[in-house]
């Protein structure tokens, strides 16, 4: 072992006189990925609630048909503008978010007390015109259902009567299993960071060694090749755990500051939850480093590894996006699979879950598993005597 | 002692080493004398192990480096073409780090810097960080990291490449001390002044085998040259890669 602690030793101080790589890796991922959070948070909240209470201003077209309507609207506070020539190019350039149109056959629909029909002009897949359809069917609907029943009330039936069903809705979710909709966020990022925060070394040890040509020289000293892999692998895996831990601190500081108000959540992490995140997280830095590994010992310069790393970073990403788009209930058996039960299980201790012992334990030691068999197949690619000269 | 016997290397087809026979005695200089691509980098990487020979036998000092790969990296002293410093490492953490690779004890590895630092004259960059240091000192460094473990057979792979003149001197000054204190040294070059000026033994090498073997004086008789590099020329056949 004393080659592993050599090579560990000698290969951290080199790395942390590397200041660029520092930077990079320690300090620019857990400083930009929470400001970046906050930035999307607060841009979002912000950009709703404008939306929310800002005046609606909607163009009616036909509103001699409906002059009652049209009052309505604008006792709500609705502006009610002009007619415009032709309302749909207008909602298609954008120009109106939304436009109301009351056919010729609104009045006589109306007196002959059938539904009269009111068309919205809009686009709903214009994401920024959500609110403001929104808001718009509510005040028709409103303006309609205050009609239907004075119109009951006028033939003596009580209007209570077209209302069978009076739904409760009883809301179980705490405020902290509500942060999980903004802390969806952290498990990305700590996966991400898992792979990015041991790139720089895992590329540079063996990929950037090969092309420093310092690698030939070092294999001819007296230590088995395995022991230098591992001792690599080892400072691959530490400083990514370094950067882990920076990233949850900066999340903790930074999460105070968010405009928590807006989704009346409890966005704080315990101290125990951070410890308990680092650990259901750290067998995937191992397995990072001894992925990132493989793929640098096929390459002959660090540019070239850099370049195959492109696609390693993606691996990350997919459980995390599937898990986003398409929620599932976590299961024992998930917690077998790599990513996939971190994604969860980080998830599950931000809302404050109570996890099983032994998903813990599925969870570290399947990915653990993985993590060694790609050391492993490091290690044999490493006891090639081609890796040192598919460089020169 | 190093006895190589009919050492072959196949790459596909390409026959790097083809046959290559020669011994390298103890308090001698042996040079390995062939243009480029003649197979000597090769040769060198069979013998510290680094490559495994398709037949043939070495030994060093009785190990064979396919079976007693430790035992002969222990024994050996390298200094590969590549010198691969690292750069943000000073001159004496890079010598520390493979001290320590070979499990030598600190007090004893101070001491032993402490002489390489007075026979390479590395006073003035032992505690520079190796980033801008000149080929000189970068061979230099190479030289005391190969030779901190104290090996009886010392490996120099083309050692004067890139070296100003004043620095090429002091490393065949260096060389000439080792063979003095009895070392076994061998040294690959195809530059034909290097061996002219150190070798006491010349191995010429061209396309993977061994084109002629004996001190200069034997090369000379042999050939009926009358110089080095007539001789080399006429034994090997061509001017194909010779560096005057």
């Amino acid at each position: 072992m004393r080659g592993l602690m050599t090579v560990l030793r000698k290969e951290s101080t080199e790395n942390i006189r590397d200041r660029r790589a520092m930077f990079n890796s320690l300090l620019l991922g857990p400083i930009l990925f929470p400001l970046m959070f906050i930035g999307i948070v607060w841009f979002t909240t912000m950009a709703e609630q404008e939306r929310a209470e800002s005046t609606l201003e909607i163009p009616v077209v036909g509103a001699e048909h409906a002059p009652s309507l049209v009052r309505f609207l604008e006792q709500q506070g609705v502006i009610v503008k002009p007619a415009p020539a032709d309302p749909e190019a207008q909602v298609r350039s954008q120009e109106e978010m939304v436009v109301i149109r009351i056919p010729e056959d609104f009045g006589e629909h109306w007196n002959a007390g059938k539904p009269a029909p009111v068309e919205v002009i809009a686009d709903p897949s214009r994401q920024e015109s959500g609110v403001s359809i929104r808001r718009t069917h509510a005040l028709l609907a409103g303006y309609g259902q205050q009609i239907g029943m004075l119109r009951l009330q006028l033939r003596g039936i009580a209007p209570d009567l077209t209302t069978a069903i009076l739904i409760r809705d009883v809301d179980l979710s705490t405020a902290k299993s509500r942060a999980i909709l903004a802390m969806i966020f952290l498990p990305y990022v700590l996966m991400i960071t898992a792979f990015t925060g041991g790139i720089h070394l895992a590329l540079d040890t063996t990929a950037g060694e090969k092309e420093r040509r310092s690698l030939e020289p070092l294999l001819i000293n007296p230590v088995p090749r395995w022991q230098i892999m591992t001792g690599k692998l080892l400072t691959t895996t530490i400083f990514a755990m370094a950067a882990l831990a920076l990233t949850m601190i900066s999340f903790k500081l930074v999460l105070p500051l968010m405009p928590v108000g807006a989704f009346g959540v409890d966005l704080s992490i315990t101290l125990t939850s951070m410890l308990k995140i680092l650990f259901v997280i750290s067998p995937v830095a191992i397995l990072a480093a001894s992925l990132l590994t493989v793929l640098a010992s096929f390459a002959k310069t660090y540019r070239e590894a850099q370049s195959y790393s492109g696609l390693v970073i993606m691996i990350p990403l997919i459980p995390s996006i599937i898990f986003m788009t398409n929620p599932v209930k976590p299961e024992a058996w998930m917690m077998s699979i790599p990513l996939f039960s971190q994604n969860m299980l980080i998830g599950e201790i931000i809302r404050g879950e109570t996890v099983p012992l032994q998903w813990y334990g599925l969870s570290f030691g399947s990915t653990l598993v993985i993590g060694l068999v790609l050391a492993v197949i490091a290690a044999t690619l490493y006891n090639r005597p081609r890796l040192i000269f598919s460089g020169s | 002692m190093i006895v190589v016997k009919d050492l072959r290397k196949y790459f596909g087809d390409v026959k790097a080493v083809d046959g290559v026979t020669f011994e390298a005695r103890d308090g001698e200089i042996t040079g390995l004398l062939g243009p480029n691509g003649a197979g000597k980098t090769t040769t060198l990487r069979m013998l510290y192990s680094l490559l495994p020979p398709d037949s043939g036998e070495i030994s060093i000092d009785g190990l064979d480096p396919t079976r007693d790969a430790m035992e002969i990296k222990r024994t050996l002293g390298v200094v590969p073409d590549g010198r691969g410093l690292y750069n943000r490492l000073t001159a004496r953490e890079n010598i520390r780090y493979y001290g320590d690779l070979h499990g030598i004890p600190r007090p004893e590895m101070e001491s032993r810097i402490a002489e390489l630092v007075e026979t390479l004259e590395m006073d003035d960059f032992i505690e520079r960080r190796c980033e801008g240091f000149s080929q000189g000192q970068r061979v230099k460094v190479a030289i005391a990291r190969a030779m901190i473990h104290k090996p009886q057979t010392v490996l120099l792979d083309e050692p004067s490449n890139g070296l100003d003149v004043m620095s090429t001197r002091a490393l065949r000054h260096y060389i000439r001390s080792l063979k003095a204190s009895g070392h076994s040294v061998v040294l690959s070059t195809h530059i034909m002044q290097e061996v002219a000026a150190l070798c006491d033994r010349i191995v010429i090498i061209a396309k993977g085998k061994v084109a002629a073997d004996g001190t200069a004086e034997e090369l000379l008789e042999r050939s009926g040259a009358e110089s080095i590099e007539d001789a080399f020329v006429r034994l090997i056949g061509s001017e194909e890669g010779l560096l005057m």
